[in-house]
């Protein structure tokens, strides 16, 4: 080895830099993340006799059941901020479990992104940070399906009157929301898919978690229903201002803080890019503790 | 043509031994814990000693050598070399412990045939998900689609779900994608050895023609001497992790060959890669295979291969068999030596069992076995229990007076002498 060092086009050494991440690479693979989002959508539909209806009827079912056991056994209230309003309740439990039904599923499903592709992981290379991002892509389609949805119900009402639903600026807040969920959703799960090649725990721990997790969002009840002396450390939940923000956006009255709001924007982005590290450092060597 | 491609230098892996990974968040906790107060691991295993915990295993050792432009390189060794982990470090799987790896160029690995293959998509969908894994946009995969179905033989199926193919169907599209990628330097490891004959020349023939035109630089590992000297114009041997040669491929693959150690009596199969993924593997384990021979694995001609297998079980089993399959050093299959119903086990039985394999009508030269447990229900569906492929290499020597002093040449002779033609009447002379 006497020539002069030579530049290589591809580099490959023991050491790691911390902000490594691999974005201009894995910006290069686009055409792969779009296949991964086709695949997950053709291989999870196929054979099924109902198709993409599927992506309707879960939430549409669930809805169902919640109006009738919070809404009407249990009566609890679908008002986020006192006053005299009429929102149906069938298009508040809609409107929530939508949002969390994304941001759970997304989590769920990008926290395997290592033990799951390990297959193919461990075969060829790839910017690994490709399957978690078509995750969340493919998670969008199903989404929309449901967004789409929630937009009939809610022309149905609009139309129908006699809610208090007025169209408001603050839809223009609905693809903020929607990339604030992705980046949380994803951060989080790109941290916990980090730490399970190392420790299985975890997979036990984050469907139960994400369960108890949503009572501890605004999914089932109105933000009218907690006490005074516990808000704010309610709304320190990252999830609660992106489902209030939601349901504010879509019924044009709610609850809406700023304050809380870019605390949960300042949550989303500094787990996000905790995850892009976390993820860059185990993606090198996962491969063996797997 | 003198381009630099590959550079690999200094390069070190370590492994943990033991358990690697698999651990709990729990124990992790509690080995810290430990630690802090100087108290013993208490999720160390009973009996394991205190050098063995923790202990590491150098897969590759200060490995250094350079690949230019166009040359296709034949990487061979034993089990557990190194070959795949460098393969494996080549195509940024997994990183290096310490040293460095340059590469001037795109890489394309297949260490797999298929990766990344969905059962439930079509060929041609199979063919853009494939293409796009190994690195190539969807506008180069349009443009080399036809070359790929006509390479492929598939054209028939290629809208079919690839869950419908055939396995070696399968194979010769996965394989058809990989050889027309545009990509500078190519990883294979023995993806080759499966599919049938014809198409793998075919293969072959592909390989050293794209690496003559278009300069591509092979990277190929393979036990296979054979497909080593129809593809490779060079062979870097690796012996537990280092290089032991580099240069001429006919020099290397006699200086492999020469490597093996028939000597030794006993053979310890526990660390052997398993070389099939079967459901029921690991109910009984090889541990050991030892020669009764004090000249180890290395027999005069005419006499008979005796040995002892020693397993252990992991479950109750009944009508275990063995089979030991023969091929030569080139991966060539001879012959097979069958053991059904061989014996029955309770689980955590140690079991030693006496063989006798009647290797007299074996040629000289070297031998590779395969080692296999199975078994057979009363369906006549057969599972393994393991299979370790090279598991023993062993040496009929040749002796005076064998074949009339002739020499045997297996090229032309084969590897198995049978009886000598028997008259069966009188010869009749006019």
């Amino acid at each position: 080895m006497l020539e002069q060092k030579e530049n290589f086009r591809t580099e490959i050494t023991s050491e790691h830099k911390l902000m490594d991440l691999h974005l201009k690479e894995t910006l290069g693979y686009k055409d792969l993340i779009l296949l991964f989002v086709k695949r997950d959508f053709v291989a999870s539909y196929k054979q099924t006799l109902l198709g993409p209806l599927w992506a309707v009827i879960q939430p549409l079912l669930t809805t169902i059941v919640f109006t009738f056991v919070f809404g009407n056994l249990a009566g609890l209230t679908t008002a986020d901020i006192p006053g005299e309003f009429v929102i149906p309740g069938f298009l508040f439990y809609m409107v929530g479990n939508v949002c969390w039904g994304y941001f759970s599923n997304t989590i769920s499903a990008t926290s395997g992104t290592f033990i799951n592709n390990r297959g193919t992981m461990g075969k060829v290379y790839y910017p690994r940070l490709v399957s978690p991002i078509s995750t969340a892509i493919s998670k969008l389609i199903p989404f929309a399906i449901q967004f789409a949805m929630i937009a009939v119900f809610w022309l149905f009402f609009v139309i129908r009157g006699g809610t208090s639903i007025v169209i408001s600026p603050m839809l223009l807040f609905i693809p903020l929301l929607i990339l604030q969920m992705i980046f949380l959703s994803v951060g989080l799960g790109i941290i916990i898919s980090s730490l399970t090649t190392k420790y299985r725990d975890l997979t036990m721990l984050v469907s139960f978690v994400l369960q108890l997790w949503q009572y501890a969002c605004p999914v089932a009840y109105g933000l009218e229903l907690i006490p005074k002396q516990y808000m704010a450390l309610y709304m320190l939940n990252p999830v609660v201002p992106i489902i209030t923000t939601f349901r504010y956006a879509i019924f044009g009255v709610g609850y809406f803080s700023l304050f809380y709001y870019l605390i949960s924007w300042a949550f989303s982005l500094i787990v996000f890019f905790i995850g892009l590290i976390l993820f860059s450092r185990i993606e090198r060597t996962f491969m063996d503790t797997v | 043509m003198d381009e630099l491609m590959v550079r690999i230098e200094n390069v070190t892996k370590e492994y943990k031994l033991g358990q690697i990974g698999g651990t709990t968040l729990q124990e992790s906790i509690q080995r810290f814990n430990a630690k802090l107060l100087h108290k013993e691991d208490p999720t160390k295993k009973i009996g394991a000693s205190e050098e063995q915990y923790g202990e590491k295993f150098l897969a590759l050792s200060d490995v250094s050598f350079d690949v230019k432009k166009g040359e296709r390189v034949g990487i061979i060794g034993h089990n557990g070399a190194g070959k795949s982990t460098l393969l494996k470090l080549v195509s940024r799987i997994t990183a290096p412990t310490s040293g460095f790896i340059g590469l001037n160029g795109r890489i394309t690995s297949m260490l797999e045939v298929g990766t990344g293959f969905h059962a439930e998509l079509t060929g041609r969908e199979n063919i853009y998900m494939n293409g796009a894994i190994l690195g190539m946009t969807k506008k180069e995969i349009d443009a080399k689609m036809e070359d790929i179905i006509e390479f492929s033989e598939c054209r028939k199926f290629i809208d079919t779900p690839v869950k419908r193919y055939s396995s070696g169907m399968y194979v010769k599209l996965a394989f058809s994608v990989a050889a027309h990628l545009d990509s500078e330097i190519m990883i294979m490891d023995e993806v080759l050895a499966v599919g049938d004959m014809a198409f793998q020349k075919k293969c072959l023939d592909k390989m050293t023609q794209v690496s003559k035109d278009e300069g591509r630089t092979i990277l190929y590992v393979s036990h296979n001497m054979n497909t080593i000297r129809q593809l490779c114009d060079r062979v870097i041997v690796l012996n537990h992790g280092r290089v032991t040669f580099d240069g001429d491929v006919e020099e290397g693959i006699s200086i492999y060959m020469d490597e093996e150690e028939c000597s030794q009596k006993e053979i310890d199969l526990t660390a052997c890669k398993r070389t099939h993924d079967h459901a029921s593997m690991g109910e009984v384990v090889l541990e050991r295979i030892v020669s009764d021979r004090d000249s180890g694995w290395r027999i005069p001609v005419t006499e008979k291969l005796e040995f002892s297998i020693h397993l252990k079980a992991n479950k109750d089993l009944e009508n275990v068999g063995f089979r030991m399959g023969l091929s030569t050093a080139d991966g060539f299959a001879i012959t097979v030596f069958l053991a059904p119903n061989l014996f029955s086990c309770k689980k955590g039985e140690k079991i030693t069992i006496p063989l006798q394999a009647d290797t007299s009508l074996l040629a000289p030269g070297k031998y590779v076995m395969t080692a296999v447990l199975y078994g057979v229900n009363e369906y006549g569906a057969w599972s393994f229990y393991d299979h370790v492929g090279n598991a023993v290499i062993f040496e009929v020597e040749n002796q005076l007076g064998f074949n009339e002093n002739m020499d045997w040449d297996p090229r032309h002779w084969g590897h198995v002498k049978l009886p000598e033609l028997a008259v069966t009447g009188s010869i009749i002379k006019k």
